[in-house]
């Protein structure tokens, strides 16, 4: 009988964020999802490189715009979730000050 | 004192120029222009009243300056003369003496005696005196021509010389002037002090200007140069991205960020917020209001009784770029037995592909001449003016009828009327190197593929279509090149051309092994997905000659191995294999009494097949405009339209073409409101149908209800092979279960 050393294993702390992106990505018709950082730099992506440094660079000027957009309005404001519904498929964005979360969802499959 | 010269006018001595005021000449009533005029000027005044006046009124009387001379005057009563033309300086004068009275108040009377006499010849006292000389009174006028008249102003000179020398000649001779003492006068100049003043102060403007300075350099000149710039993004290598995963800052980010996401998504599950509801909805109406006729309406038949007596159409095809033209190819209506016998009369008589044009109904266009008949022949995709047949000998024919296309278009006016051009084949190959049998299907690989001699399919960098496949009962698959150095470009009459040996490289006869097979068109190589289904074109068509029929997946190396599968489901010559358009696996085959609809990559079996029908099926093709049509053509001249999501045990409906036997279907789309249907049948005419509405749009999602159903039935597939299995395995242990309780009883 093979016992094993009372060795606790510690959950990875990165595994409450995989988790939760995988519970996102699970969600039907999700295609990719992207976190990128405050300059624009992808940090996690589930699409291929080119895709994900495409969307990137666009949606973080875009943020950018629309973040600019609700404060010079009221300047208390601020600029909590961004959607951009297309023809094909939707985009979610939720900025932060540090981080941007991007899902792309295909709301009709 | 002289009288002023400032005066103008001087008067003579017995009158005196006045001026009266208003005041006065009312008093005196002398009033300008009123009592007295320029031809009544005279007023007598009396002397008592100027006296009186002059009393009255002292120093502003008028009359004061004369004062005296009015009181010498002898008589009563003075003359005032208006003077009105101001002769003597003045509006009046007053006139001194007596004498000078008389002679203004009668001058007219001391005139003279002419006009006396012509006036009142009574009054005529014609005493001509003779006028007397009086003493000059001088008026001062001699002052004037004394000034004018030149005299000495200073004494003269006496020069006095002694009398000899009167009236000699005289000489005269220099003096210096300088010997003698004051012989001149100098005059010497000396500086005036006047101009040598020094300018004290001195009176000068001054204006700012800004501080202006030129300069100029040499610039340095480079020559252009070419340059480019490459970027690429930024990227966080591996290590940063995992510490960046692993900070605090974005667990917290995604945490909270999370749920925004969560409920978004859900409501995107739950309902679709942009649907058009209404518009959607409209679609389904519309149907119900046109389907008036369902019917395959006949839009225009061709046939000639010169070329296609006698003869059955083997082929249709659409012209890819013109509209309206369509090519058939004709060939004999005989039996094998029946070809040979008359061979030689085939021989005389050509076999031709007649290109029809919608315009002209009776007479084809264009004719292209053929060695043989031929079953099979393709327009190339890239050049729609190369044509590549097939011919029942087993020849690879080539066309070239550039210099007619003009003439299929239509735009050439001065074509001759009774005679259709012939095109002559300006390529073929060798007979030996051919097919053994009639080539029963011939297309073209797309311009983005090509093989090499090996049979690797490779990317074709031109983009024109180059190569060609070939197939025939003779269990051998060819594949052409038509780029051999020979090789046909020049087009250019077709008619002396002859006929050049195709020297293509056959690189890959593939000499199959296979025996009884029936060749799909599909990719014959299937290296990788990503080539097979680039490589696969959407026809495919195979007329058999073989009875027994099977669909092979090849997986060809250069000399191919044995297929993979087999089937057998039809119970006739299986005579079309074709690609759905919209579904790149699924192969609709039509064979005997049925059809049966394959998906690649189901090997158990077609998905769907269909129930046998009356008469054989000869052809059947897919809708171009809708995915769950197929047009199925019948040895009755019946063509059944099958709508697999109406029903699939009989044909949504039926309609009756022609009377013999259909040989070949091909639709085409002109236009979004026209589509059209060729249908040829076995007595050598052309039918061409127009498609009603009802086949040609698709309804909504028909697409989509067509992949769900294909699915269905693939899982009904895999549902019953795993019951067979079941069963068969339930079968064998039942049996061994039977087996063993024999033994048992019996080794009781």
């Amino acid at each position: 009988i093979a016992t094993f050393l009372g060795r606790k294993l510690q959950p990875r702390p990165q595994n409450e964020v995989e988790e939760t992106l995988k519970r996102i990505q699970g969600q039907k018709g999700v295609q990719g999802i992207i976190i990128v950082n405050a300059e624009g730099i992808p940090i996690k992506t589930t699409l291929d490189n080119s895709s994900t440094v495409q969307y990137a660079g666009l949606i973080h000027q875009l943020v950018m715009k629309a973040r600019s957009t609700v404060r010079d309005i009221d300047p208390q404001n601020d600029l909590t979730f961004l959607r951009v519904r297309s023809k094909k498929n939707e985009i979610m964005i939720a900025p932060d000050k540090d981080y941007f979360l991007i899902v792309i969802q295909n709301p009709s499959d | 004192g002289r009288p002023q010269h400032s005066k103008m006018y001087c008067h003579p001595n017995d009158i005196l120029p006045l001026t009266l005021t208003s005041a006065t000449q009312e008093l005196f009533g002398c009033r300008c222009d009123e009592d007295v005029t320029g031809d009544n000027p005279y007023k007598i005044l009396r002397k008592e009243d100027i006296v009186q006046d002059m009393r009255m009124r002292a120093a502003v009387s008028d009359f004061s300056p004369m004062k005296q001379l009015v009181l010498d005057y002898p008589e009563d009563e003075l003359l005032l003369v208006y003077d009105r033309d101001f002769i003597y300086g003045s509006s009046f004068y007053l006139v001194l003496t007596a004498d000078a009275k008389e002679r203004h108040l009668k001058p007219v009377v001391a005139l003279g005696v002419e006009v006396a006499l012509e006036r009142e010849p009574s009054e005529v006292f014609a005493t001509q005196k003779t006028s007397e000389p009086q003493p000059w009174i001088s008026l001062g006028s001699e002052q004037e021509i004394e000034e004018e008249s030149v005299t000495d102003s200073r004494p003269r000179y006496r020069i006095s010389r002694v009398r000899r020398e009167f009236g000699a000649p005289i000489f005269f001779s220099d003096r210096n002037a300088m010997e003698t003492k004051d012989g001149f006068i100098e005059c010497t100049p000396y500086q005036d002090k006047n101009f040598s003043l020094k300018q004290m102060e001195r009176h000068t403007g001054v204006q700012t200007i800004p501080n202006l300075k030129s300069s100029s350099t040499q610039t340095q000149w480079t020559y252009p140069r070419s340059m480019c710039t490459q970027y690429e993004p930024r990227e966080f290598s591996e290590e940063k991205k995992e510490n960046c995963l692993q900070s605090e800052k974005l667990k917290n980010f995604v945490n909270s960020v999370a749920s925004r996401f969560e409920m978004a998504i859900q409501q995107n599950e739950i309902m679709d917020v942009f649907f058009d509801d209404w518009k959607a909805l409209s679609e389904e109406d519309s149907g119900y209001g046109r389907k008036a006729d369902p019917h395959l309406k006949e839009y225009q038949s061709f046939t000639d009784l010169h070329f296609s007596k006698e003869k059955t159409i083997s082929n249709i095809n659409w012209h890819p770029t013109i509209n309206g033209v369509i090519a058939v190819a004709v060939t004999e209506r005989l039996s094998f037995e029946d070809r040979i016998n008359g061979s030689t009369k085939l021989l005389l008589n050509p076999s031709l592909i007649l290109f029809w044009s919608f315009s002209d109904p009776i007479n084809p266009q264009l004719l292209l001449e053929c060695p043989d008949d031929v079953f099979s022949f393709e327009f190339c995709p890239s050049d729609p003016n190369i044509i590549v047949g097939g011919c029942m000998n087993g020849q690879v024919v080539l066309w070239d009828i550039s210099t007619h296309v003009e003439q299929l278009q239509g735009t050439r006016t001065n074509k001759r009327e009774n005679e259709t051009p012939v095109v002559r084949y300006c390529a073929v190959s060798g007979i030996e190197n051919g097919h053994k049998a009639p080539i029963t299907d011939i297309q073209w690989l797309p311009g983005t593929f090509e093989v090499s001699r090996m049979g690797v399919p490779m990317e074709n960098k031109n983009g024109i279509c180059v190569q060609i496949v070939t197939c025939a009962p003779d269990c051998c698959v060819m594949f052409w090149d038509i780029r051999a150095p020979r090789v046909l470009q020049t087009m250019a009459d077709q008619r002396k051309q002859k006929v050049e040996e195709k020297p293509l490289e056959n690189p890959h006869g593939v000499p199959n092994t296979f025996k009884h097979l029936d060749l799909t068109w599909k990719p014959l190589i299937r290296l990788q997905l990503v080539l097979s289904t680039t490589f696969c074109p959407q026809d495919g068509e195979l007329v058999y000659t073989d009875w027994k029929l099977e669909k092979d997946n090849d997986s060809g190396r250069l000399f191919s191995a044995k297929p993979s599968h087999r089937f057998i489901i039809h119970d006739g010559q299986v005579n079309t294999v074709r690609r759905s358009p919209f579904f790149k696996d699924i192969i609709l085959t039509v064979g005997g009494w049925t059809f049966a609809i394959w998906k690649e990559g189901v090997t158990n079996g077609p998905i769907i097949q269909s129930s046998c029908s009356q008469k054989k099926c000869t052809v059947g093709y897919w809708s171009q405009s809708r995915p769950a049509v197929l047009f199925i053509g019948k040895e009755d001249g019946n063509i059944d339209v099958w709508d697999l999501l109406e029903k699939t045990h009989e044909p949504s409906q039926t309609q009756n073409i022609t009377a013999t036997q259909i040989t070949c279907i091909k639709p085409w789309i002109v236009s979004s409101k026209q589509h059209l249907l060729a249908v040829s049948d076995h007595l050598g005419t052309l039918h061409i149908l127009e498609i009603p509405w009802t086949l040609r749009s698709p309804s909504s999602n028909e697409k989509l209800s067509m992949s769900k159903y294909f699915e269905k039935e693939v899982d009904r597939l895999v549902y019953f092979e795993k019951r067979r299995e079941m069963r068969a395995k339930e079968k064998k242990d039942y049996e061994a279960e039977e087996l063993r309780k024999k033994t048992v009883r019996y080794s009781i």
